[in-house]
């Protein structure tokens, strides 16, 4: 690791930070530095700790320890408001603007130029076109913000930041929903404001646009700092070691292939996928799932895997290429109902929004499911699905008082197992996990582990998430590699390892 | 391609001018200055109580409690000028406390994040029911100086003058648009209603934004109570029932969103005036019955509700 | 296994108790300042008295708060049945003025018409996705007029000897307005406890992208609550016409909606969604009608029993309010320093 000898003097410098929420420990003793006339780098996988650091930073999080320092003056951000009047000012992924409200509104809202009480409507069109031509934008400011492009909304976005004398820019995934055309001429703008001395800070997970733009980066994995790299002379493929907390020359923990797995490639696939893909979602891509195999898919955030589970499970419908199901082709799923009927059963990685109806029992998350399996008719009798209940606690060690407990007040180990018995119970052909032990203990992760494996065995094909690639590795028999929402390789056999996932993973475009 | 925020204004005032110019046609005289004047006139609590409304509506709220509210001001008026008060301290004492009710209501909404509609909903029954325990009965106004300020009006032709009630109707709508358009509380208002969140990140005061909103709207019905009174004379605690929907109507038909953000006071304007053409129209019919302006409005409505609904599917692509 | 906890079990009789306690609480400040309030006497074979009153004419809260409990369940909320009611009862008398068809007809087409005004309903909200406020707001507009155009403007009176039994007769010495309550009540608990509809309805208002992940038709089930809601307000116009022997197209059913919210809410089902409990729906109807009649009883004029069940809405709104919960959580400690 190489620390940093940088000019310019440091604008802001945040050291030892620490935030809890509910006794989860999204960030601690984390630090950050950001120059004057630079553009700085905050990368991280999810739960890293990113959005946690720059909403404290404008003032939404009380931090419970560490200090903030803007060119050496410390300050406690309260408010949104009071961030900006300390100088720094930041750009939500979500675009805090109004889109119904026009331009000149969105860039001037709670500090319009007034004159007795009153709002001088042609001062305020003046300065917001002002404001917009500091950074090269030229449109008619009185349209509603809707009007335009996603781009130009973040460039108007940007503008309102910068209206008030923003010294310090934070960009939470400015490119997100950009194409690469818009996303150049952003950098263009973001080259000119670091010209003028202003400091940026850049949240992305695109690891292309940080090499094109950023001068440092700083890592944060699990809410600790992991180090601050010069971007220049920091090599891809480290990079990506460091967020997802492997170093490139480790010897993989690979578990011997057995001869079973490698003879599966005979039989024909369960599910497969030809070019599957859907525009701004996921590129063609081809996936072959096999009985008794686990097939696992890697990649960092956004890179396209959730919304392989989605395409596939009916979730967001593909507008191109075509679905085989036991080797003959199929329009794709219409619906999660669709797909459960045919043996697919499909687990979120989103566990709350998706996953648990938080204030039923966990009998009811358990058997909903398969009710709906059925049809709203025939009710499962209550003392089946106590029954049933009981065997997948008992079986999947699930720590409850009991049945009838709102899962809400179960952990979230055990949450995900009560939704992974929810899966099982409809013993599907086909199950999709995603990131399956993703904010759970230890303990509780090599029981899931196990089961994965145990579900192999009985004969399922699996699509296994996640972001942990030792686990892949130890789970997987074959895998896909995803980068910028596209399938980039395919590794089986003993080319499963960690090492080659973060090479495919690195590797520079063509 | 995404429609122009003018588009729902644009399609309301062809409604108005077609049904104007349809009920023209088939009724002789209906195409007169009094004819319109009056349906400034007519409908002018409807009108101010309205514009109350599109405020609590483009901040993404709902007041149900208009109707009895307009009910308490108008009694509470007309009993206060029975007892001897002067008509002038009467209408202030109304329109105050109209004005710290609807606070209340706000109050309730912001703090403790009850549902808009069961708070308003409460607030209506409470209104409507410390009307009758001001007073039962309607109570007439007899004053000299409120006959004086019944019978005013600015005469415009010969044949045509506007009354007091329009004239206050017309005040209120240019005094709601400066503050929607030409204030920052008008503009913070359209900030919440487009986006409570995103209005919060912008550190605007999201709080005393909705609580003023409830507040102004109680201000807008207790002024209709005193644009009612002006209007028949009298205070009723039974007045103006089911208001609140014809206001409500009006606000939607005038192309106000109901989820908040978009629309503007003079589009409700025209909703009131739509309301008052029909309604004026089955007047000079004769043949036709007072329902088929509950059914008009409910079709209304609906039209509008789903072509809103188009409208937002079509500039939604972002989500 | 482990032993069941206590607290939060998340069944369903725990949010029953404090409806019961105010139900119960009602009627023992009755017993206490008004002696006539438990008085039953029986004339003909029929039994007469107050609580006999509390229990025939909570039926109209008690029939449109069943649907209304269902729609609040799956998250959404139905002000139109008042205006539906209005609906069924014009329907229903116009065809009985007129003599045309047998009784069971009038009833089936009263009924058909208002689970056809439902249905609209549930597809401004499944297919437009339009919020339930909104949506069934243009019903409670238009319904009453819609109402006045099949009885053309007129209070329809009739003497029908079958539709005026259906407010009016007895059954087993009882109202039969007891009878159909408690039929409804049974055929509504049966239909979502023992088939999956229950669970479904639940799961939809507590998480509904959950819910559409596990297979649930969501827009299926919506549709129906909607409709079922129509009819429940169809059943309650048609007693409500029959209890006055007239359908008055105007005045049927005002405000009701309110009160089947409000019963609803006081049962224990919360607004947002979820679960839901119809004995404690049938629970606030009669808590509603109790504290009605009791405040007649006291001689308080009609008109301003708003006031007081405004207070009843307000705070158990508050009481449901995780905020207010919050803030008297903070100020328990204090009481007692400050006091």
């Amino acid at each position: 690791m190489a620390p940093t000898s940088q000019s310019g003097c440091a604008l802001l410098e945040m050291r030892g930070i620490a935030k809890a929420f509910r006794g989860v420990q999204a960030l601690d003793d984390a630090q950050l530095t950001v120059r004057r006339g630079s553009i700085h780098a905050l990368m991280g996988e999810n739960g890293a700790g990113k959005s946690t650091l720059i909403k404290a930073l404008a003032g939404i999080y009380a931090l419970d320890a560490g200090s903030i320092r803007v060119e050496g003056i410390i300050v406690r951000p309260q408010s949104p408001r009071d961030a900006e009047a300390q100088g720094i000012s930041t750009v939500f992924q979500e675009i805090n603007l109004i889109p119904t409200l026009s331009v000149a509104d969105n860039i001037l809202l709670g500090r319009q130029p007034l004159r007795w009480g009153f709002i001088r409507q042609s001062e305020c069109h003046r300065r917001a076109e002002a404001a917009l031509k500091r950074i090269g934008l030229s449109i008619d400011v009185r349209k509603a913000l809707n009007q335009y492009s996603l781009a130009v909304q973040q460039l108007v976005a940007i503008a309102r930041a910068l209206d008030v004398d923003a010294r310090l820019l934070v960009l939470d995934e400015p490119t997100s929903s950009l194409d690469e055309r818009e996303v150049a001429s952003l950098f263009e703008v973001l080259r000119e404001l670091k010209r003028r001395g202003l400091g940026i800070l850049l949240v992305t997970h695109f690891l292309d646009q940080v090499y094109a733009i950023s001068d440092t980066i700083t890592v944060l994995r699990n809410g600790r700092w992991v180090g601050e790299f010069e971007t220049a002379s920091f090599p891809r493929a480290h990079l990506v070691g460091a967020m997802l907390g492997r170093e490139i020359h480790d010897t993989p923990s690979a578990a011997p292939k057995t001869a079973v797995e490698t003879a599966g490639e005979a039989k024909p696939p369960l599910l497969e996928l030809r070019g599957l893909g859907k525009a701004g979602m996921l590129r063609a891509m081809d996936l072959r799932l096999r009985a008794g195999e686990v097939h696992g898919l890697a990649g960092l955030l956004g890179s396209g895997r959730t919304e392989t589970a989605h395409l596939i499970f009916g979730v967001a419908h593909p507008d191109s290429g075509a679905l085989l199901w036991r080797g003959v082709e199929r329009s794709p799923f219409g619906s999660p109902r669709e797909a459960m009927r045919h043996g697919l059963a499909f687990c979120s990685e989103d566990r709350k929004a998706e996953g648990i109806l938080p204030r039923l029992s966990v009998r009811e998350n358990l058997v909903l499911a398969m009710q709906a399996n059925r049809g709203g008719l025939r009710l499962i009798s209550r003392k089946e699905q106590a029954a049933l209940a009981d065997h997948y606690i008992q079986a999947l060690k699930i720590k409850t008082p009991s049945a009838e407990t709102p899962i809400q007040n179960l952990s979230g180990g055990n949450q995900q197992k009560v939704l992974l018995a929810r899966w099982l119970s409809l013993s599907p052909q086909v199950i999709l996990l995603d990131e399956p032990t993703r904010g759970i203990d230890v303990g509780a992760k090599a029981e899931v582990e196990k089961l994965i494996r145990s579900l192999r065995d009985q004969g399922m094909a699996v699509l296994l998430i996640s972001s942990d690639l030792e686990e892949i590795v130890r789970t997987c028999e074959r895998l896909s590699v995803m980068r910028d929402r596209r399938k980039i390789a395919e590794l089986s056999g003993a080319e499963v390892q960690v090492s080659s996932i973060l090479r495919a993973m690195s590797r520079h475009d063509e | 391609m995404k429609a122009p925020r003018s588009l729902p204004l644009l399609a309301t005032s062809f409604v108005f001018v077609t049904l104007y110019g349809v009920a023209s046609a088939l009724y002789p005289g209906f195409l007169s200055l009094q004819v319109f004047v009056n349906l400034f006139g007519d409908n002018a609590f409807l009108g101010v109580a309205a514009l109350g409304m599109t405020l609590v509506i483009l901040a993404g709220g709902i007041d149900l409690s208009v109707g009895a509210v307009v009910a308490f001001s108008t009694v509470f008026i007309a009993t206060l000028v029975a007892r001897g008060a002067h008509p002038l301290g009467a209408m202030a004492a109304a329109v105050t406390a109209a004005t710290f009710f609807g606070a209340f209501m706000g109050w309730l909404i912001q703090a403790f994040e009850v549902p808009a509609f069961l708070v308003t909903l409460g607030g209506a029954f409470f209104a409507r029911g410390m009307a009758f325990v001001v007073n039962r009965e309607s109570v007439a106004i007899a004053h000299p100086f409120w006959q004086k300020a019944a019978d005013f009006g600015i005469p415009l032709s010969p044949s045509a003058t506007l009354p007091a009630t329009a004239l206050t109707f017309l005040i209120t709508l240019g005094a709601m648009m400066i503050i929607a358009h030409r204030t920052r509380f008008g503009r913070n208002v359209y900030a919440v209603g487009g986006g409570i969140a995103s209005a919060r990140l912008m550190g605007l005061p999201v709080a005393s934004t909705r609580i003023a909103v409830y507040a102004l709207s109680g201000a807008c019905s207790g002024l209709a109570g005193v644009v009612s009174t002006l209007y028949t004379g009298s205070g009723d605690p039974a007045r103006a029932a089911g208001l609140e929907l014809d206001a409500i109507a009006s606000v939607v038909i005038g192309g106000t969103l109901l989820t908040g953000g978009v629309g503007s006071p003079a589009g409700t304007l025209m909703g009131v005036l739509i309301f008052g053409t029909i309604q004026s129209a089955l007047v000079f019919d004769g043949r036709l019955n007072s329902w088929w302006l509950r059914i008009a409005m409910g079709g209304l409505l609906l039209l509008f509700v789903l072509f809103q609904r188009a409208l937002s599917r079509g500039s939604a692509l972002e989500k | 296994m482990s032993k069941p906890s206590p607290i939060r079990s998340g069944s369903r009789a725990g949010s029953l108790l404090w409806p019961a306690i105010g139900l119960v609480a009602l009627l023992a400040g009755n017993l206490v300042f008004s002696p006539g309030f438990f008085h039953l006497e029986i004339r003909d074979g029929h039994v007469y008295g107050t609580l006999i009153d509390i229990l025939n004419q909570g039926t109209r809260v008690m029939l449109l708060s069943l649907g209304m409990t269902l729609v609040i369940a799956t998250g959404g909320v139905d002000l139109s049945v008042g205006s539906v009611m209005a609906v069924a009862g014009a329907v229903a008398a116009s065809m009985v003025v007129r003599g045309s068809a047998p009784f069971g007809v009038v009833i089936a087409a009263s009924l058909a018409v208002s689970a056809l005004a439902g249905l609209l309903n549930g597809c401004l909200v499944v297919y437009a996705r339009i919020q339930p406020i909104v949506a069934t707001l243009i019903l409670m507009v238009a319904g009453r007029g819609a109402a006045m155009l099949v009885a053309d403007g007129q209070i329809l009176t009739f003497e029908h000897p079958g539709f005026v039994f259906l407010g009016n007769g007895h059954f087993l010495g009882m109202p039969f307005t007891l009878t159909l309550a408690a039929l409804a009540l049974g055929a509504t608990a049966w239909a979502t406890r023992r088939t999956a509809l229950g669970l479904f309805l639940e799961s939809i208002g507590d998480n509904e992208r959950a819910a559409r992940f596990c297979g649930v038709e969501t827009s299926r089930v919506k549709l129906f609550v909607y409709a079922f809601s129509g009819v429940c307000a169809g059943l309650a116009g048609l007693v409500a016409a029959s209890n006055i022997k007239a359908a008055d197209s105007s005045r049927a059913g005002e405000m009701l909606e309110l009160d089947a919210i409000l019963a609803v809410v006081v049962g224990g089902t919360t607004l947002t969604g979820g679960r839901f409990s119809l004995i404690g729906s049938m629970l606030g109807a009669l808590i509603i009608q109790t504290l009605t009649t009791t405040l007649y009883n006291w001689g308080l004029p009609p008109a301003v029993a708003p006031v007081p069940k405004a207070i009843v809405i307000l705070s158990v709104c508050l009481m449901q309010s995780p905020q207010f919960r919050e803030r008297l959580s903070f100020a328990r400690p204090q009481p007692k320093g400050s006091a």
